[in-house]
């Protein structure tokens, strides 16, 4: 009994880390309708940014995060602005095509850097600590922070969307750019604006991810697909929706990897394709005005 | 005065003269190419086959998908799995390898159907992960590690290396020159039509009365049927099956959609000249490896930005010239004989 709830528990954990994949991408499709195909190689982007900061400077990995974050957001924001903005209209297949492009791009420029060997930023004695709640169920006190951090992204990406200026932009772009644009809004700026904030929540994510498990340039495409499962499952244009999306993802995963190690990620991918057979519009689609 | 609708042009009938000379010669080729020359040459014509299909499905019917590998690694699959538990001939394996991805490619559908656009796109991906995880489970046909053909089921297809070697190639050239020639047959037919309504727009194809939903599916069932039919073949040529290489995201799918976009998208000779470029390129750049890739994917990207028409595009809006026209052309003629 202990031992599934034990499964249970670490599945919920993990599942925050999926949220944090989600979030990012959520926010964009949300007010640009752009899919980023390369959203997880910018994760593992992250991951090998904080690899070279701490190797570098020799902080802790979370203390990487000051200088991870603004870089990937500055990078995210000039991606839209000078790349990325061309793509969208219409015609979906050109932001589409970009975005793939971009992701082998990441991927075998992060390999000709940085070989394919895996790679693991070390947090140190905070690897391994953990926390008793009852018997036999311990919490790592990493998968916990992780979680934490993915709560408190969500919480606050929802309130910058619904109570800030910088929100209620991104929100009269996504309902109409050219309206946005007769009220003085620069929608070139604020997309990027919109890109920017998501690869500093991918950041976050990237430097979790690179403290918890091995990473190599590879794993990129498997993260994006988690955080999509993520988006749909919790249901399309919620935040919080894609934080219970995450968490049932993680759980999935975690009873198939209980019940045969080699059914970890297909019992995420096969709960993904049953709520879409099931409930196409997710668990907790968001309720329309 | 009598009026009649045709497809031709000067151009393309001189065009369609050239490609006819260059498929016989093609043909030939066991008279005068060597091994390596049949090999490179059988997986040329698989890319052209692969590319044009991934062509109607996204350039034509609209349908994005990233996880056409999910159909060349099952196409694969069910050959290895035909001959090697069934004692099916695995020339026979091919065309009963494509039927059954037409028969799955409908339950699937059904399911990623329901995705709009760019998700579209990602289901297709995790549709082909699926794929790839199950493969890997399937215990009977070496799991993760894969296997090889038997021997007696390689010299089952034909007992001498050589006679193999030809029959293997003519049969990827078949089926590459019916995949195009297919594809251009369907363009011009009743359903084309509808296909290319819905392309330019949707609302209005709608409103004359197309079908949409039925359109798209038979775009998808069909591309299906015949990307497993190339994935049978493909690793028929190889001997050897894995679910690393038979659903490589890479080697079906990112290839596959370079050399469509950078040949020019949403046009018949587009995939062609793509191919050929492709493998100008690699036959010069192989030794860069990973760079190799990377360099192809800003090449995609600044085609994509910068001339999304691609190569084809660009010879079609300079010179006016085609090899498989699809539009009409009313063509007026003097009914007084002279």
């Amino acid at each position: 009994m202990t031992d599934w709830l034990n499964v249970i528990v670490q599945g919920v954990l993990v599942g925050g880390l999926y949220a944090m994949f989600a979030a990012g991408l959520s926010l964009i499709f949300g007010i640009m309708r752009l899919v980023n195909i390369a959203h997880g190689d910018f994760i593992v982007l992250a991951a090998y940014l904080a690899l070279v900061v701490t190797q570098t400077l020799g902080l802790n990995p979370l203390l990487s995060l000051a200088i991870v974050v603004p870089a990937m957001a500055l990078l995210g924001y000039a991606l839209q602005r000078f790349v990325l903005n061309r793509t969208l209209g219409d015609d979906l297949l050109p932001s589409l095509l970009v975005t793939f492009g971009l992701s082998v791009i990441i991927q075998n420029g992060l390999q000709e850097l940085f070989t394919a060997d895996p790679q693991k930023l070390q947090a140190g004695a905070i690897e391994i600590a953990s926390i008793p709640v009852i018997d036999g169920i311990f919490i790592g006190i990493l998968p916990l922070m992780q979680f934490v951090f993915a709560v408190v992204i969500i919480g606050a990406l929802q309130v910058v969307f619904y109570r800030t200026a910088l929100g209620r932009a991104f929100r009269a772009t996504a309902d109409d750019p050219a309206v946005a644009q007769l009220m003085g809004l620069d929608n070139r700026h604020v997309f990027a604006l919109a890109m920017g904030l998501s690869l500093a929540v991918v950041a976050v994510a990237g430097v979790l991810l690179a403290v918890r498990a091995n990473f190599d340039p590879s794993i990129g495409p498997a993260r994006l697909i988690f955080g999509f499962e993520a988006v749909i499952i919790g249901g399309l244009g919620s935040l919080w929706g894609t934080l219970i999306g995450g968490i049932v993802l993680g759980v999935a995963q975690a009873v198939g990897a209980h019940l045969d190690p080699g059914w970890q990620i297909l019992a995420g991918h096969l709960t993904f394709l049953l709520v879409l057979a099931l409930r196409p519009q997710g668990l907790f689609p968001k309720v329309r005005a | 005065m009598t009026a009649r609708v045709s497809f031709a042009t000067a151009g393309s009938r001189i065009g369609q003269v050239l490609v006819t000379v260059a498929v016989v010669f093609l043909a030939a080729a066991p008279w005068w190419g060597g091994r390596d020359d049949l090999r490179l040459l059988a997986e040329i014509y698989a890319y052209v086959a692969l590319a044009s299909l991934w062509n109607l499905l996204a350039g034509y019917a609209g349908l994005v998908s990233v996880g056409q590998q999910a159909y060349v690694g099952f196409g694969a699959y069910m050959l290895f799995g035909l001959a090697i538990l069934a004692g099916v001939s695995p020339i026979w394996a091919i065309p009963l390898a494509g039927l059954s991805a037409g028969a799955l490619a409908l339950p699937v559908a059904a399911l990623i159907f329901r995705l709009r656009g760019h998700y579209f796109a990602i289901g297709t991906w995790i549709v082909a992960e699926v794929f790839r995880l199950l493969a890997s489970q399937l215990s009977v046909l070496g799991g993760g590690s894969g296997l090889s053909l038997p021997a007696n089921v390689v010299t089952g297809i034909a007992n001498s290396r050589q006679a193999r070697e030809f029959l293997i190639y003519w049969i990827a050239l078949g089926l590459a020159v019916g995949v195009v020639a297919a594809i251009v047959w369907l363009l011009r037919s009743r359903y084309g039509l509808a296909l290319k309504a819905i392309r330019d727009n949707e609302l209005a194809a709608q409103s004359n009365g197309v079908d949409i939903a039925r359109v798209k599916l038979a775009a998808y069932v069909l591309t299906a049927i015949g990307t497993a039919m190339i994935g049978a073949l493909i690793f028929l040529q190889k001997i050897r099956i894995s679910p690393d290489a038979a659903f490589s995201v890479n080697d079906w799918t990112a290839f596959v959609i370079f050399i469509t976009v950078i040949g020019g998208i949403g046009r018949i000779e587009g995939p062609i000249i793509g191919t050929i470029v492709f493998f100008l390129l690699r036959q010069s750049l192989a030794d860069l490896g990973t760079l190799y890739l990377l360099m192809l994917g800003a090449v995609a990207i600044a085609v994509m930005l910068w001339t999304p028409k691609g190569l084809w595009g660009l010879i079609v809006d300079r010179l006016g010239f085609e090899v498989f026209p699809l539009e009409r052309r009313v063509i007026i003629e003097d009914g007084v004989k002279a």
